[in-house]
């Protein structure tokens, strides 16, 4: 028993070439993320507000595929959507559509604490979002240069990318593309369990690049891309057509439950047969504070902690043994 | 073992007070959709078309909250969703927030079929609607004369109302003036009799043993714009794979957080459970204080439907003969 989290900041076709200038920074807002969920996690704050707290921190980071650094849609615009559950309660609340919210996650966990509802998208999320007085911004503030780029090439290329690829630079010596020409990195996500097993999951983001207006992902899908019980919490990433089609973050939940599998078998299972391969990782924790990072991608963002002092924060996928 | 199997559903949570005129109107309708279901699968249509098929005839009747006859947002205008998912590949489709679309269903269908996507909502919906050239209707076709004064009394409550069946001479006539209120039998916080939820649905397994699973719905009568219940979400109103197909129906929130759909399936991969025993694991156990109502085929050919609410307005039927339509337990 313990507490433990682990969080993440997208799962794709991470080049193993990426320069330091690109990677450096983003190990860097893991580490700074990891330690403020576990100083929360310490100072004796629910799982659920440690997972609000530092997914709003990866929003709130241009690098990662959420709140502002979010993919751009078809029409150039952001379309945001998160999704929070308590393990506990199994309540939940998840929004998409979100345009001018700056912390999307904190919007669905008000939809969770405030509404008789689970989820709210597009105007009327926002008009919640007005009602509540929570912070907006002009949607222009949620848009960086490496993502009007991202859908530039995307749209060269005519296709709709899962997540970005790296933006083509010259000294950048492009991996081998994915069969489906690929890079599938974004989505932001955090679980945490206290020492008392109470579990909870939060995943946020700005979805595919080129997507078409409207479309949503694995994200608010509660079971598909978030998920949490009294067994474990899930926050899952990569392809979310995939991510849905198999329920990813129900089914490690439902292994455990139904099969009696420990955390990392489930998860294990779960990566590699549940979805195609190069499609999903995902974080996860359960109640009596195990963790596992899985993914069956060239690389993921991810950390985690738990409280016997072990760390991780990584890229790629780990060297077998 | 083997065969085709269907079943279809008209809502879990029925007053028990609902004029006999009502509960045979709405039977024959369930009658008619399990038939046409039938000559469907006896001519060999496969079973995502036979879904669709019949969902379609649900939403353009006004009897249920689907498509025509859809419960009304606080606006008092209406906004729909629709899933649909094939079992042998697990692909879906989904959409929410449509509002011109006439059968979405169909737009979920083409969405699964037509787009690079899973679940498309809103403007973006609309407008890949318009892109499909699918049959756009205003908004004003699907909203009726009845609905209307639901969502009148249900501002006056100021609740939420599932749905709302019962015209209000008749609940004048069972209540004195007053809404009746049977405290033993509540949904969502609501007395039974001014809720009565009527998502819709359908479930096959064809006889090569394809599943595919159909669910569509208005949603909750005075819902905030933008709310989006069980009924697009894969897993929880809506789920088909090699092994069986699920549609889902009752309170939304319970129906999602219960992940219900996926769950009977998962019960029968992971622990073995055949498909009755399936249902009834996931009715008695995954919805905690939730009430719901599931009906389910499985690729075998059975049947199989649940619910732990007052009723639900089904109709079952297997190769073998086997034919039943029923409200109540």
């Amino acid at each position: 028993m313990g507490w433990a989290i682990a969080l993440h900041g997208g799962a794709g076709d991470i080049p193993l070439s990426v320069p330091p200038e690109r990677r450096l920074p983003r190990e860097a807002a893991l580490r700074h993320c990891l330690q403020i969920g576990v100083a929360a996690l310490k100072a004796k704050q629910s799982p659920l507000d440690v997972v609000e707290l530092v997914v709003r921190e990866l929003e709130n980071n241009p690098q990662f595929n959420a709140g502002r650094g979010s993919v751009l849609t078809t029409n150039g615009t952001v379309e945001m959507e998160a999704c929070i559950m308590d393990g506990k309660t199994k309540r939940c609340g998840a929004v998409s559509g979100l345009t001018t919210v700056v912390n999307p996650i904190s919007l669905a966990r008000l939809v969770m604490e405030k509404t008789p509802h689970i989820y709210l998208a597009f105007d009327g999320a926002e008009a919640f979002a007005r009602e509540q007085g929570v912070e907006t911004v002009d949607s222009s503030h949620f848009i960086t240069p490496e993502n009007i780029e991202r859908l530039k090439q995307a749209k060269e290329a005519n296709r709709v990318q899962i997540d970005y690829t790296q933006p083509i630079q010259k000294d950048v010596k492009k991996e081998t593309p994915t069969p489906e020409g690929d890079s599938q990195i974004g989505t932001v996500g955090c679980v945490a369990v206290n020492n008392e097993g109470n579990l909870a999951a939060a995943t946020s983001t700005g979805g595919m690049v080129n997507k078409m207006v409207g479309r949503i992902g694995d994200t608010p899908i509660i079971g598909a891309g978030n998920y949490a019980n009294s067994l474990c919490a899930v926050s899952a990433t990569g392809k979310g057509e995939a991510i849905i089609r198999g329920t990813v973050a129900r089914d490690v939940a439902a292994l455990m439950e139904y099969k009696g599998l420990s955390l990392k078998e489930a998860a294990a299972y779960v990566i590699e047969e549940g979805v195609p391969r190069g499609t999903a990782g995902l974080v996860a924790v359960s109640a009596t504070g195990e963790v596992t990072m899985q993914l069956n991608t060239t690389g993921m963002f991810r950390a985690c902690a738990t409280e016997d002092g072990y760390s991780e924060i990584g890229i790629w996928q780990p060297v077998q043994n | 073992m083997g065969g085709w199997a269907i079943a279809v559903h008209g809502g879990a949570g029925v007053d028990p007070n609902l004029p006999t005129q009502r509960q045979e109107e709405a039977k024959e309708l369930l009658t008619r959709c399990l038939n046409l279901g039938i000559s469907s699968l006896r001519s060999s249509l496969p079973a995502v078309d036979v879904v669709e098929f019949i969902v379609r005839e649900l939403e353009s009747n006004p009897l249920f909250n689907s498509g025509r006859g859809s419960a009304l947002t606080a606006k008092g205008t209406v906004e729909m969703e629709a899933s649909i998912m094939d079992g042998p590949s697990r692909r879906s489709g989904a959409v929410s927030g449509v509002t011109t679309v006439k059968n979405p269903i169909s737009l979920a269908r083409l969405v699964m079929d037509k787009s690079p996507h899973s679940y498309m909502a809103f403007s973006g919906a609309e407008e890949f609607a318009r892109q499909q050239e699918v049959e756009l209707v205003e908004n004003e076709y699907f909203i009726t004369e009845e609905n209307l004064g639901m969502l009148k009394l249900a501002k006056e409550a100021e609740a939420i109302l599932f749905d709302y069946r019962i015209p209000t001479a008749t609940l004048e006539t069972c209540s004195g003036g007053t809404i009746a209120v049977d405290n033993s039998l509540q949904m969502n916080g609501l007395p039974i009799s001014i809720y009565a939820p009527e998502t819709v649905g359908c479930v096959v397994v064809d006889s090569q043993g394809r599943c595919a699973a159909a669910t569509s719905t208005g949603g909750l009568m005075n819902k905030m714009s933008g709310r989006i219940g069980d009924s697009p979400i894969i897993g929880a109103g809506t789920y088909a794979c090699n092994i069986c197909a699920v549609s889902c129906t009752g309170e939304g929130e319970a129906i999602i957080r219960g992940t219900l759909a996926r769950d009977v399936a998962a019960v029968m991969e992971y622990k073995g459970l055949n498909l009755q025993e399936a249902v009834d694991f996931v009715i008695k156990e995954r919805l905690d204080e939730g009430i719901a109502g599931l009906i389910a085929v499985s690729r075998n050919g059975e049947v199989a439907c649940g619910f732990n609410s007052n009723g639900m307005f089904r109709g079952l039927a297997t190769e073998n003969g086997f034919m039943e339509v029923a409200i109540w337990e």
